[in-house]
């Protein structure tokens, strides 16, 4: 880049990639700290809890606080919760978004650029600005303090529907119109031809809404009143709660058991989760 | 079952004999049954889920509600009555600074890290340093603000011992009214720059190198050379970044709730906070959507003004 002309200016930049290297090291340790101090703490023993500097590496190794965890919250019931919850609105919006997307992109019928105005309008619509009639209409169905009231209100996806219709965009005209003079009906072609061809765009789906509601607060803040219906959020912040400031590394091992599913998703699905984080702001 | 499948048979063996008349209508038949069932979750959904809900949002504001007895109509009386509530009042004012500290905050740091991470590194350190701006997004909000209690703890708290280092006496971060403010920015940022920051990330390499190599030749480096070349190219990404992380400002919940529940006072209560407390804890359900409603006409307003704004200093290539 700027090693082009040797001027005054770049023989300062040419010293600046250590200083770069260190400042982003330093930043990155900022980033990844309170999280590396969670699990070590959890590791350690109550009393050690709030040792200062704080021990990296425990002193005395421990896994009661795991037992703990177990002990005091049914951790199961918790999890089982969250996952329900998450892998139905996960698998339901892919299904919704795949069919929606796909009808807006390939298929023709009247009023779809009003209704596709429609979708696009609601992803401007805060999910708080909503919520009281939604829980009005929830306690009407009696959905409220079921985890069937956290799940279907998010089977629609007004983002996952548009990315879907992009996808499907991109995809070339002629194999649908090739496989409709071999005889095959809409459905087939939707089936056998261009849905194959999806499972990226599926997966960023699917990727966006697992991060999303494995770690919501705010629904089912409101909609789960008995302690049978919590996800783990709701879980952490109330075992929090109800044990002060005493038990902080049994806290803490909840919380780093809650993290899990999202580190592995983070790891194993970075790049759908980072093509749909980005597309989600682009496309705003 | 059998019924329709007879039918179906007795449409087909019908449509046969002039098979090449017919067969275009019953395909458009097939077209249309699935393009309705292919649309109707996702319009039925969101008609029943956030339609009617803002419209009954509106509608709920003029009437009294707390959900026991029938509703009555109350004019324009929750709006008067929010306008001379001094919570309200400052849960506005509060979302409001918070919304300008969090995101400049935000996009300072995120513009920052990714303008250093563009420079030269070898390519595994890059994507070691970009996994880690942007791994806090995948964690929970309410649990990381957990956490972040203790952190922020004034006695025990790894920050104050961390400051301590370089002489800063102990903050009162949670016991404070500026304190806790800055807390609930602070743990906000932490968990949402790595947001904008990926969005950077993509702006900046969609920048054509030619563009980079012309300035270099020309004599532009450094500060200099972001300054006049690589911000006005990023400005789409800007906006973008800009509106998207407004948006999100203005809901802000978690982080306050755990970390302050509003306090110390209210000042750190938000708008949603407002909402959800008035809604949910009081059952002053007209109240709550009169609030909602406002919050979503400041939405909209502060999103109008930035585009406005945006056709005078944003740089379409």
């Amino acid at each position: 880049m700027s090693q082009a002309t040797p001027t005054l200016g770049s023989v300062r930049y040419r010293l600046a990639p250590w200083a770069r290297i260190a400042g982003l090291t330093v930043c990155a340790l900022l980033t990844l700290g309170p999280v590396i101090w969670t699990v070590s703490t959890s590791l350690r023993t109550p009393a050690e809890s709030f040792d200062l500097p704080p021990r990296i590496i425990p002193a005395h190794p421990s896994t009661a606080a795991y037992r703990g965890v177990f002990d005091q919250i049914d951790v199961w019931l918790l999890a089982l919760n969250s996952t329900l919850v998450t892998a139905l609105v996960a698998a339901g919006q892919m299904v919704t978004a795949g069919l929606a997307g796909y009808a807006f992109a390939r298929l023709d019928f009247r009023f779809k650029r009003p209704l596709f105005g429609l979708v696009l309008a609601t992803m401007m619509v805060p999910l708080q600005v909503t919520i009281v009639p939604v829980f009005l209409v929830l306690k009407s169905m009696g959905l409220t303090d079921t985890l069937l009231g956290l799940i279907v209100p998010a089977f629609p996806t007004a983002f996952g529907t548009f990315l879907m219709r992009q996808y499907f965009l991109g995809m070339p005209k002629d194999l649908g119109e090739a496989a409709m003079l071999d005889g095959a009906g809409p459905w087939r072609i939707f089936r056998s031809v261009y849905a194959p061809l999806a499972t990226p765009g599926l997966a960023i789906v699917g990727v966006l809404a697992f991060n999303y509601h494995w770690n919501e607060f705010f629904r089912p803040l409101i909609l789960e009143t008995s302690g049978q219906n919590y996800t783990l959020p709701l879980g952490l912040v109330s075992l929090q709660g109800n044990l002060g400031t005493g038990s902080v590394s049994v806290v803490l091992a909840g919380v780093v058991l809650s993290m899990l599913p999202a580190v592995a998703v983070f790891l194993v699905g970075q790049r759908p989760l980072r093509e749909g984080i980005t597309s989600a702001g682009v496309n705003r | 079952m059998t019924n329709t499948q007879i039918s179906a048979g007795r449409a087909r063996s019908a449509s046969a004999p002039p098979a090449v008349s017919v067969r275009p209508p019953a395909r458009e038949r097939g077209t249309r049954l699935l393009t309705a069932l292919f649309l109707t979750p996702t319009i039925v959904g969101i008609v029943v889920f956030t339609v009617v809900p803002i419209v009954g949002s509106i509608v709920l504001s003029f009437f009294d509600w707390n959900v026991i007895d029938p509703p009555s109509f109350a004019g324009g009386a929750n709006y008067r009555e929010i306008a001379s509530d001094s919570t309200v009042l400052v849960s506005f004012r509060n979302t409001l600074v918070f919304m300008v500290l969090a995101v400049a905050l935000q996009l300072v740091i995120a513009l920052s890290l990714a303008l250093t991470l563009n420079g030269r590194m070898p390519g595994w350190l890059r994507s070691v340093f970009r996994s880690a701006f942007f791994f806090p997004l995948v964690l929970s909000a309410a649990s990381i603000s957990v956490v972040m209690k203790y952190l922020f703890n004034q006695d025990f708290g790894v920050v104050n011992w961390l400051i301590g280092l370089f002489g800063i006496a102990p903050v009162p971060w949670l016991t404070s009214e500026h304190g806790a403010m800055a807390t609930v920015i602070i743990v906000y940022v932490w968990q949402q720059f790595g947001f904008s920051f990926l969005l950077f990330v993509g702006g900046l390499n969609n920048i054509p190198k030619e563009i980079h190599e012309a300035a270099a030749l020309d004599g532009a480096t450094g500060p200099r050379k972001h300054l006049a070349i690589t911000l006005p190219l990023l400005s789409p990404t800007l906006l973008v970044a800009s509106v998207v992380g407004i948006i999100n400002a203005l809901q802000v919940f978690e982080q306050p709730y755990v970390l302050t529940d509003g306090g110390p006072g209210d000042s750190t209560r938000t708008v949603v906070m407002v909402i959800y407390e008035r809604a949910f804890e009081q059952l002053r359900f007209g109240e709550a959507s009169a609030v909602g409603v406002l919050l979503f006409v400041l939405i909209m307003a502060v999103t109008a003004v930035q585009f406005r704004l945006s056709r005078r200093f944003v740089h379409y290539q």
